[in-house]
């Protein structure tokens, strides 16, 4: 009987609780946002799709040996005119002639972004990076078109000044 | 003749419309309540010329999606007892209204209306009775597909509408010795007044709490909704159903959501003073207020408001069952069977006999 009791206690509390608890939640405004007519507000420091502002790019390589996935792909080529400098006062040295970075590899750490000289590379709050094609996840920043980079690679004697990321891979 | 055969069509068709409106609206209550208990938006989607209307459409939607599918009958089933499930099943779960008044009388050409399509002395017995006979439709459903889920579901239906059903009969044997009457339309009339210098209508829960909340529990079984989808099991077993498609399975759906509705018309003629309006007297031609004031009610509006109060309460009755089907889990078929046996059943003949006990000594 006295199991009875406690069973009688314990199951009219559960219900009740309950059912005021979703009283009360009936009269909230819901949280719901719909998503693609209204953009969620982000973080100030969320880590969304990466951006690099290649026109202040040095080149330094330092993104693409922090990244831990090895998604940055540079190559860089001695520059044979002078380049000018950044925005930061950094003297440019090296054509960038690619710079991709594989967002399908990413993992947002934002460890690039910490060690880039120049603070060329940042997170942008972009978040919606879907596409039908994944090879379109490959971002290229590299202003150089291949004719471009062709005809520098030539002048150079094919020689480069840095090459990381898939690119340095042997296939 | 024709004019009584005329009366009798135009309020049956005004019942049950009322009936299938309402579950009709249910189902997108369902959605929307759910959805704003769960802090979410809810149906939005389907709109009408660019009107969204609070994705009130989506019934509609609905409908054209069930009636277009395709519509399965399993090899080896006789497609007339197939498509005859869900047809007993609606149909027995839309006939115990028609014991159910749904306003007094309506004065209409100098003959009074009234507002009930079958007034039976019996009419709580026949309800009860018609709302046990929708053990067929489940029986013969999961029966009839040949498939174990389904007679899985239909038996566990069977165990638990069958365990239920003892409920509901004892818990109102404490309303029916209170009111003296089985006949609904008189239990609304003696509900129809008040009680503490006129403050309090005299409703039935006030004196019968417990039988209420012990009907509204089995009422809910019985529905074989959550908490007791057993039968139903959706993630599960699937239950009865489990071989139907399109609008048979419509039927189905659809059969809950009227069983609601009968359940909380049931509630409301018991224990809520069915049509009668608080303080609106029909004698006395108007509002009697408690503090002692007048006000004046033509008797066409007197029966409008009794009419329209009966739905405003069924309304609130079937919030409140949905209410608490998305605050509970379901139960396990152990603590269903349990809860029906151990607990209310002895809650309910407890009832019975205090209710007794009182009236005999109040009686005296
Ligand atoms: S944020 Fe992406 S690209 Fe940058 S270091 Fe991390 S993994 Fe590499
Ligand atoms: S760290 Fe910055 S400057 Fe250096 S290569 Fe990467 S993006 Fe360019």
């Amino acid at each position: 009987m006295k199991y009875w009791w406690y069973r009688f206690y314990y199951t009219t509390r559960g219900v009740l609780w309950p059912l005021w608890v979703g009283l009360v939640n009936l009269f909230r405004r819901p949280v719901t946002i719909q998503y693609p007519h209204e953009k969620p507000r982000l973080f100030p420091r969320s880590r969304m799709m990466l951006y690099n502002d290649i026109d202040n790019c040095i080149g330094c390589l330092q993104c693409a040996r922090v990244c831990p996935v090895d998604c940055i792909a540079i190559e860089t080529v001695k520059a044979d005119k002078d380049l000018g400098v950044t925005n930061t006062g950094h003297k440019k040295k090296l054509y960038v002639t690619i710079f991709d970075i594989d967002e399908a590899k990413c993992c947002y750490c934002n460890l690039c972004t910490e060690v880039c000289p120049t603070e060329c590379l940042v997170m942008t709050p972009n978040f919606e990076g879907s596409v039908y094609d994944r090879y379109n996840l490959i971002l290229r920043f590299a202003k150089i078109t291949p004719e471009e980079r062709a005809e520098i690679l030539r002048k150079a004697g094919g020689k480069t000044a840095g090459v990381t990321g898939i690119l340095a891979r042997k296939a | 003749m024709l004019r009584t055969l005329l009366i009798d069509v135009g309020k049956a068709l005004y019942l049950f419309s009322g009936l299938m409106g309402l579950a009709a609206i249910l189902t997108w209550m369902e959605r929307k309540q759910s959805a704003l208990m769960q802090d979410r938006v809810g149906a939005n989607r389907a709109r009408i010329f660019g009107l969204r209307l609070l994705g009130l459409p989506h019934i509609i939607t609905d409908a054209v999606k069930l009636l277009t599918k395709e519509d399965f009958v399993p090899a080896g089933v006789p497609t007339w007892l197939h498509a005859l499930a869900p047809w007993v099943t609606l149909t027995v779960a839309c006939l115990p209204a028609a014991a159910i008044p749904f306003g007094h009388v309506l004065p209409w050409g100098g003959q009074a209306i009234e507002l009930q399509l079958m007034d039976m002395q019996v009419g709580l017995v026949y309800a009860l009775a018609i709302a046990s006979m929708a053990i067929y439709g489940v029986i013969l459903a999961g029966w009839v597909t040949r498939n174990k889920w389904a007679v899985l579901g239909s038996l566990r239906a069977a165990a638990q509408l069958i365990g239920f059903g003892v409920v509901l009969g004892i818990s109102l044997i404490g309303p029916v010795l209170l009111y003296g009457t089985l006949n609904l339309q008189e239990m609304v009339h003696w509900q129809d007044t008040t009680v503490l210098h006129g403050w309090l209508p005299r409703w039935g829960i006030f004196f019968q709490p417990l039988a209420f909340l012990v009907f509204l529990t089995v009422g809910i079984a019985e529905t074989k909704r959550i908490p007791f989808d057993l039968p139903e099991g959706e993630s599960e077993i699937i239950g009865y159903f489990l071989e139907y498609s399109g609008m048979k399975f419509g039927a189905f759906f659809l059969a809950d959501f009227i069983e609601t509705v009968v359940v909380a018309m049931l509630t409301v003629t018991v224990f809520l003073g069915g049509w009668s309006v608080p303080y609106l007297s029909a004698d006395q031609g108007g509002f009697v207020w408690p503090w002692g004031a007048h006000t004046a009610v033509p008797p066409a509006g007197v029966a409008l408001l009794q009419m329209a109060a009966f739905w405003v309460k069924v309304f609130a009755v079937c919030w409140l069952l949905l209410l608490i089907r998305w605050t509970l889990p379901r139960f396990r078929i152990d603590q269903a069977v349990r809860l029906g046996w151990q607990y209310l059943l002895p809650l309910s003949v407890l009832n019975t006999f205090g209710t007794a006990a009182v009236l005999l000594i109040v009686g005296q």
